[in-house]
């Protein structure tokens, strides 16, 4: 479940800065619904979300988005090739199964791609591993038996990824409590923000 | 007692329209009536208007009840009434049968005024395209320009989408619940065998049976046993009935008698809506679902086809609805992303099949409820 109270979203003035105005947006694994509905109020864009979970898909439709229930593994069929200025993966790239073939799709249905993933090098989760436990954290926040996530990555993973899968890394941010991370960010970041493009 | 959340004792309505109407087989109607009931009232804006479809077996008897004696309420009471899903304190709801029905409006069963005889068999038969253009009619007659919404699921489904494509101007919202673009093979198939027991019934005498006075009850009883089979999934009848027998004695009786609850409740449905329903209504209707294909059988062309649509959509399926699959429901979705329509939609894991859509499920009405909230607060 992402149930964030968007005044605590810093991430997602990030995203805005990345997205145009008046853009179409595509946000997979939307949640609640509540970036795309920051969006739409700040930049002015149109498009859908797509979640699976019901309950979560329920509050999205309550939060006024229009919105799609399909399992993102099984690909964006229905959606045609640039079709969206801009598709987001917020939070979400961490619990997928097929993390190649969602980061394909993406570049089929969109210019810009948006990834924002909890960066797994992040020093308290380093340190939790050293203690001898699985990190819990505000941005992990399940424990190993209940975790949907299955594909967790560290900084240097993820950009190791886009420059072996021909994706350009366009911009970088890294975030800890709503700060800018710039010195050893793969350490200090809790979270990390890319916008990409097709090489 | 009072009933919770009720529309409470209703009344039907009869519009004569004495325009013509020329249907899609090339037939005109002269004029034409249509049975329907309204509730919750019009608003001084007439905006808040929904026109809720009937499946196959519907009619215009949408919710409550004719006295306080009446057994059963309309057929969506669960979903239609005051504090509701669609809720009669903000809605203005209409119901109507559709044209060949057996419920009051124009159909084999009523008199044709050119010979002042029952139609019979020579009533012809009408499609979702025409049954869509006599609801125009009639809200227009109510004073309608422009409905708020309209709703349905399976063949209601299909007008509520054939509304979008006719009177894109006249719709703000198209609600498609258990529907498809069109019917798969396997869907003409059943609907083939429901008809030929039907006209294969020695009583339906081609159709000419209201003289006769012998209804044509073998043909539609098989005819809505057949129905009622592919309208549930395998998991809800294994889980409903099992191999479960009607008497506790486990042994076989070697004989034809009913013996399986699957057998007693299969009869049970086929003799009940043999005793109540027209037989001509019927094979019309599904030949109605037969033919309806906005998109000439092409998925690409649905695209096209919805090109002209300006409503909003919430599309809904069920993963248990084999007769009407998800599959087909995305189809419409398909189509209506393609032209960057305003759409949600929702798979629901409901286990009851294709009758899921009548049922009372919290999610599934909550989405209801959510989406005609949103539709309210836009007028």
């Amino acid at each position: 479940m992402k149930n964030y109270n968007p005044k605590n979203r810093y991430d997602f003035s990030v995203i805005e800065q990345w997205v145009s105005p008046n853009a179409r947006v595509l946000d997979l694994g939307c949640g609640d619904g509540m970036l795309l509905n920051y969006l739409s109020t700040h930049k002015n864009t149109t498009g859908f979300g797509i979640e699976k979970d019901k309950d979560n898909w329920l509050l999205s439709l309550k939060n006024g988005l229009d919105v799609i229930q399909m399992d993102l593994e099984s690909g964006l069929a229905g959606f045609e090739d640039n079709s969206f200025d801009v598709v987001i993966l917020s939070r979400t790239i961490q619990s997928m199964r097929n993390i190649e073939s969602i980061m394909n799709e993406m570049q089929r249905v969109a210019k810009v791609i948006i990834v924002t993933f909890p960066n797994f090098g992040y020093w308290k989760n380093r340190l939790q591993i050293l203690k001898g436990t699985m990190p819990v954290s505000k941005e992990l926040p399940f424990s190993w038996f209940n975790t949907p996530n299955i594909h967790l990555c560290t900084i240097h993973d993820f950009d190791n990824f886009c420059n072996s899968h021909k994706i350009k890394v366009v911009e970088r941010h890294i975030i800890t409590d709503k700060k800018a991370i710039k010195f050893y960010p793969n350490l200090f970041g809790a979270l990390a923000l890319y916008k990409l493009v097709k090489k | 007692m009072k009933e919770k959340n009720s529309v409470g004792i209703v009344k039907s309505s009869l519009f004569y329209s004495s325009n013509h109407l020329d249907l899609e087989s090339g037939i005109r109607l002269d004029s034409y009536e249509l049975m329907y009931e309204t509730y919750g009232s019009l608003n001084k804006k007439k905006n808040n208007a929904i026109l809720v479809c009937h499946a196959l077996s519907g009619n215009h008897h949408v919710a409550g009840r004719y006295s306080k004696e009446d057994k059963y309420p309309g057929w969506w009471d669960n979903l239609v009434g005051p504090g509701k899903p669609l809720d009669t304190n903000k809605f203005f709801v209409i119901g109507v049968n559709n044209l060949g029905g057996s419920d009051g409006s124009s159909g084999p069963k009523s008199i044709n005024p050119k010979t002042k005889k029952i139609w019979g068999s020579s009533f012809p038969i009408i499609t979702v395209q025409d049954w869509v253009t006599s609801q125009n009619e009639l809200i227009t007659y109510l004073g309608i320009n422009k409905l708020a919404g309209v709703l349905g699921g399976s063949l209601g489904g299909m007008q509520a989408l054939q509304w979008s494509i006719q009177y894109p101007e006249k719709l703000a919202n198209s609600i498609v619940i258990a529907a498809a673009p069109n019917l798969t093979a396997q869907n003409i198939a059943f609907n083939e065998v429901a008809r030929q027991s039907i006209l294969t019934d020695p009583d339906f005498n081609n159709g000419n049976f209201y003289t006769t006075k012998k209804l044509p009850k073998r043909g539609l009883r098989i005819a809505r046993m057949l129905g009622h089979i592919t309208y549930l999934s395998n998991d809800v009848m294994g889980s409903k009935f099992g191999r479960k027998k009607i008497n506790k004695n486990k042994n076989h009786q070697y004989s034809f008698n009913t013996e399986f609850e699957i057998e007693s409740y299969l009869n049970y449905q086929g003799d009940k809506f043999a005793n109540e329903f027209d037989a001509n209504t019927y094979i019309r209707m599904t030949k109605a679902l037969d033919y309806y294909d906005p998109a000439k059988s092409n998925v690409k062309n649905l695209s096209k086809v919805l090109k002209k649509a300006k409503a909003n959509f919430l599309v809904i399926s069920f993963s248990s609805d084999w007769r009407f699959s998800s599959e087909r429901s995305k189809e419409i979705v398909k189509g209506l992303l393609d032209n960057n329509i305003k759409v949600s939609y929702a798979e629901l894991s409901a286990v009851s099949g294709h009758d899921a859509f009548l049922m009372e499920d919290e999610h599934y009405h909550g989405i209801i409820k959510s989406y005609f909230q949103k539709v309210h607060k836009q007028l």
